[in-house]
């Protein structure tokens, strides 16, 4: 199926099929839900930032007209976390709050408005704690220990890796490049508040509707948080209004509407206010990262020692994961022959950071491809051909194991360089313009869950009916990627038929097959590969069927344009109702399943099981823009941008997805921080959300958003679904270096960090003028305790995948 | 602390939203937002904010385009509403609607509402606006997942239809 190359759906652009219900406003967001006898919750939210509480009284709120139920830390023995190893967080927190905004009581009434009044009713006396604000902080003091769990005082993970003697390698090198960046943390912003609601049926059974990304890793986590059985519970995903990735963990709110539920028989709902959206966050880390790469001449790196610091946040969430992902993926887009990173996730009294677009990988990436920028200057080659020499190869190991199958990196390049003009942009428009280019690479699907298991990752059903009806369930989830569009444009293919013939059932753990969820991109690759053979299963029970009927052998028959017909007499068929009807006739009731299960990683080590993907996804991207030397200002007139689809399943998405992503990828590169500010010492001190509304947390509106113009680089890869690969992901990692690089090509100055303010261009631009090192980013990097690395050899270098003993360093090589 | 007693009266009016009168019982705090989707059910106007800041819950009032979340309920009595519940025709899709359905106008679908409506209002006042204006008229409309491209084609091609309708 997949060596086709004549379809009818798959890469045809079309109206997508759940377009029709968004512009009509019928499409139901879980805040869209009512039901009858509804009661709403409201949430009290710790207004320190990291304190002891001594008490909690709930009578007044109680007592309050309206009001069904309090709930307090008491009711929720049974801690949770989204990973089995960061079980760290309680739905109210019982005992200590660990960030303004940690919920602990929440109050269920009649409507909003009267559970609102009651919250303020609760009395709480609170002991507070010393705050920790920074990594800085937490690293000097492991004693307000936030957690008692973690590596050692406030460091909750800590972990390195070499993959070859990297000291070595630099020692050897012509160059060694140190330099040091910081990225900023961000938050997703789904314009949908996150909403819940949470109901019991007539026989006991718990349903939570809910804007989740997740729906299958929602079900097992509640079912632990409630201490229920999940046969109980019923998680469904409605679609959500925009996710990014925030909408990925288990939040309080939903099992404390489910306890609710559960406590008075009644159907609750939560809706967050926006400020609380911005204090549940979960998003992107703030990283400071050190990079020493060592270059030859010809401008290839050698090797490269990667440290990164992440600012976790309050609570464990998938911090784990990111901060493998801070590390793992930077020896997928270029070649590195050895490779050492070092990464530390610490504890602060801050919303917790999670997954965001690109999870992890932006921060390094920036980082990298800003350097690279550097290093091309330094070494007088053009920075597009610095790249595309040294493009990895397809079908290889990375230093770290990975396997990489197709990459369309090097045609990426060539076609921004071409479209954009860069010949004769680069280091050539007058003063105050410039352009800058970067690459990147990203994973279509992460190759292992995040809990242990050995099961599909992706599994679809399919039913057909003597009506000519199919239905597809699937457990995958609709965030606005269009994840139902490409289900039901692949169900359509392969059995010939129109896509809106195609219901899709998706997100529901009560009906349908799991499927993992929307992150890491894995969607089209996984639920794909699971639906093709679902639906081929059903297309041989029809052929056979049609065949039968037509007095053919099977093979001879298609299915396409609704019939089933010969091959080489078209004439001569069916329509596919009556094919249907032939199927049901003769197999009986017809249904088929399909399950994906990634491929084996090849790497053996502990840890090697984060960053292997079915394929990587490539993108290059060149921004231009104009900075105002006298306000700072940075205008982007347009930005050209190539990724390596693999094959669009439907154009129309795939352009919406990299354009949606190059604007969320500026907004980063120039706006968009999630920073936190003192109160003044007469109010509390507490560390607070420095601008918690939409208007203040700027972003690109349609007045900032440039012109984009998009290039699909189509090269099939066979792991995937009719070839195609991520597009969700990947075209957000290079905007933000290619923003930081065109900054240097206009002006002259480098803001090794990102977001690139106003303010930070006129202080560089201070500095030119005064004839200092006309940059801005981060000074040093703190001494932070890094475990001895595991090592193992790259595959070049005798390597099996295992760790093993580090080979005698030199003395000499060893740098502090 | 003291107990904040809610002894509001609510108050009962006509509303008449897309063509159609509603009668209505609400508190007289509520938002045109609140009273739209809580009190008559038309849950198609969203929200993002409730503080004037996103336009997802932009409906039209006398055919100007207006926040619903910054509009009391109380002050549209006797005005025409108008939310993206009235755009279609029956099952038939208004042009615009149908854009931007085609061309990627919507992912996620949850700005979509507020921009439908917005950029309803400019096209009724300009049947064929250049981009600039186009830009202009939704700057007010957050958008997280488009990038805003394809709504600029959405509504120019939603225009276009519109201009063919209308010979
Ligand atoms: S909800 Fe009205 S502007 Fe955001
Ligand atoms: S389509 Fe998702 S916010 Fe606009």
């Amino acid at each position: 199926m997949n060596a086709r190359t004549k379809f009818s759906v798959i890469g045809k652009p079309r109206r997508r099929v759940d377009a029709r219900s968004k512009v009509t406003g019928l499409t139901r967001f879980a805040d869209d839900l009512v039901l009858p006898r509804m009661l709403h919750a409201k949430l009290l939210r710790s207004p320190h930032p990291h304190a002891r509480i001594d008490s909690i009284d709930t009578s007044r709120a109680e007592r309050h007209p309206g009001v069904h139920l309090v709930l307090t830390g008491k009711d929720f023995p049974v801690s949770f976390g989204i990973m089995p190893v960061s079980q760290d967080e309680y739905p109210l927190a019982p005992e200590r709050v660990r960030y303004v905004g940690d919920p602990l009581a929440a109050v269920i009434a009649k409507d909003e408005q009267t559970a609102a009044e009651a919250v303020e009713l609760i009395e709480v006396k609170y002991a507070p704690l010393l705050t920790i604000a920074t990594p800085e902080e937490a690293l000097a003091h492991p004693e307000a220990r936030i957690h008692e769990y973690g590596e050692n005082g406030n460091i909750h993970r800590n972990q390195a890796y070499e993959f070859g003697d990297v000291d070595e390698a630099l020692a050897e090198s012509d160059h060694v490049f140190e330099d040091l960046f910081f990225f900023q943390g961000n938050t997703h912003l789904p314009i949908e508040q996150h909403a819940s609601l949470a109901a019991v049926d007539g026989e006991g059974k718990l349903t939570l509707w809910s804007s989740t990304q997740v729906p299958h890793y929602i079900h097992r986590a509640l079912a632990r948080a409630l201490q229920m059985p999940a046969a109980h519970i019923r998680v469904i995903a409605c679609p959500n209004g925009g996710g990014f990735g925030g909408k990925c963990d288990l939040h309080n709110h939903e099992i404390v509407v489910s306890r609710a539920a559960i406590r008075l028989g009644r159907p609750v709902k939560i809706c967050l206010t926006r400020e609380e959206v911005f204090y549940m966050h979960r998003g992107r880390h703030p990283v400071l990262m050190k990079f020493r790469t060592g270059v030859n001449k010809d401008g290839k790196i050698t090797g490269m020692h990667l440290q990164t610091l992440l600012d976790g946040g309050g609570y464990g969430s998938y911090g784990p994961a990111s901060t493998f992902y801070t590390g793992v993926l930077q020896p997928v887009t270029y070649e590195l022959p050895r490779y050492k990173f070092e990464a530390c996730r610490v504890f602060t009294n801050k919303p917790a950071c999670g997954p965001k677009r690109g999870h992890g990988t932006p921060q390094p990436r920036f980082g990298q491809e800003v350097q690279l920028d550097k290093i091309a200057e330094r070494l007088r080659i053009d920075p597009a051909v610095l790249r595309l020499n040294m493009v990895a190869k397809p079908n290889s190991l990375t230093a770290n194991w990975l396997r990489i199958g197709t990459i369309g990196l090097a045609e990426c390049i060539r076609e921004v360089v071409r479209i954009s003009g860069w010949n004769e942009k680069h280091r050539k428009l007058p003063e105050g313009r410039g352009v800058g280019i970067a690459c990147s690479a990203y994973m279509s699907g992460a190759g292992l869950p995040i809990y242990w298991n050995k099961m599909p990752h992706s599994g679809v059903q399919l039913l057909l009916d003597r009506s000519g009806q199919v239905t597809v369930f699937c457990g995958a989830t609709e965030i606005g990627q269009g994840s139902d569009d490409v289900l039901a444009a692949i169900v359509a293919e392969v059995l010939g038929i129109d896509a809106y013939d195609v219901r899709c059932m998706t997100g529901d753990t009560g009906l349908t097959p799991i499927d993992l969820g929307s992150y890491s991109s894995r969607v089209t690759v996984m639920m794909g590969n699971a639906a093709i053979q679902a639906a081929e299963n059903l297309r041989e029970m029809l052929a056979e069927a049609a065949a039968e009927h037509l007095e053919v052998l099977p093979d001879r028959i298609v299915l396409a344009q609704g019939r089933a017909f010969l091959a080489d007499d078209p004439g001569r068929g069916i329509d596919f109702r009556a094919a249907v009807e032939l199927a049901e006739t003769k197999h009986g009731t017809l249904g088929s399943v399909g399950s994906y299960t990634p491929p084996r990683p090849p790497a053996r080590y502990k840890g090697g099981g984060v960053g292997p993907s079915p394929a990587y996804s490539y993108t290059a991207c060149v921004v231009e823009v104009e900075v105002d030397p006298s306000t700072g200002w940075i205008t982007v007139p347009k930005v050209w941008i190539a990724h390596d689809i693999g094959r669009s399943i439907n154009p129309v998405s795939v352009r919406g997805q990299v354009e949606g992503s190059v604007y969320m990828g500026l907004g980063e590169a120039l706006m968009e921080e999630q920073v936190f500010r003192r109160l003044p010492p007469k109010l509390s001190n507490a560390l607070v959300h420095r601008i918690p509304s939409l208007l203040e947390y700027k972003s690109l509106t349609s007045l900032d958003m440039p012109e984009v113009e998009t290039v699909l680089i189509e090269d099939p890869d066979p792991n995937c679904p009719f070839g195609a690969k991520e597009v969700g992901q990947g075209p957000l990692l290079p905007v933000m270096p290619a923003v930081a690089n065109a900054v240097w090509d206009a002006i002259g100055v480098r803001i090794d960090e990102v977001p690139i303010t106003p303010d930070k261009v006129l202080e560089a631009l201070e500095k030119k003028a005064k004839g200092e090192n006309p940059r801005v980013g981060p000074e040093h990097f703190p001494a932070v305790p890094y475990p001895e690395p595991i090592f193992v050899a790259p595959p070049w270098e005798g390597g099996d995948g295992n760790a093993q003993k580090p080979p005698r360093r030199a003395k000499e090589a060893v740098t502090s | 602390m003291n107990a904040v007693v809610s002894v509001q009266r609510n108050v009962r009016m006509t509303l008449r939203v897309n063509g159609e009168d509603f009668d209505a019982l609400f508190a007289p705090y509520k938002t045109l937002l609140e009273v739209l989707r809580e009190d008559l059910d038309l849950t198609g106007t969203k929200h993002g904010c409730e503080l004037g800041e996103c336009g997802a819950c932009a409906v039209l009032l006398d055919g100007e385009p207006v926040l619903a979340c910054l509009v009391l309920a109380v002050e549209c009595e006797g005005r025409s509403i108008e939310t993206v519940e009235g755009l279609a025709r029956g099952s038939e899709l208004h042009p615009l609607q149908s854009a931007f359905a085609d061309l990627g106008g919507t992912q996620c679908g949850y700005c979509t509402p507020g921009i439908l409506m917005t950029a309803k209002a400019l096209l009724d006042r300009e049947p064929d606006p250049g981009r600039e204006r186009i830009r202009e008229a939704i700057s007010g409309n957050l958008c997280r997942c488009t990038g805003y491209q394809q709504i600029y084609e959405s509504i120019e091609e939603g225009a276009r239809r519109m201009r063919e309708q209308s010979q």
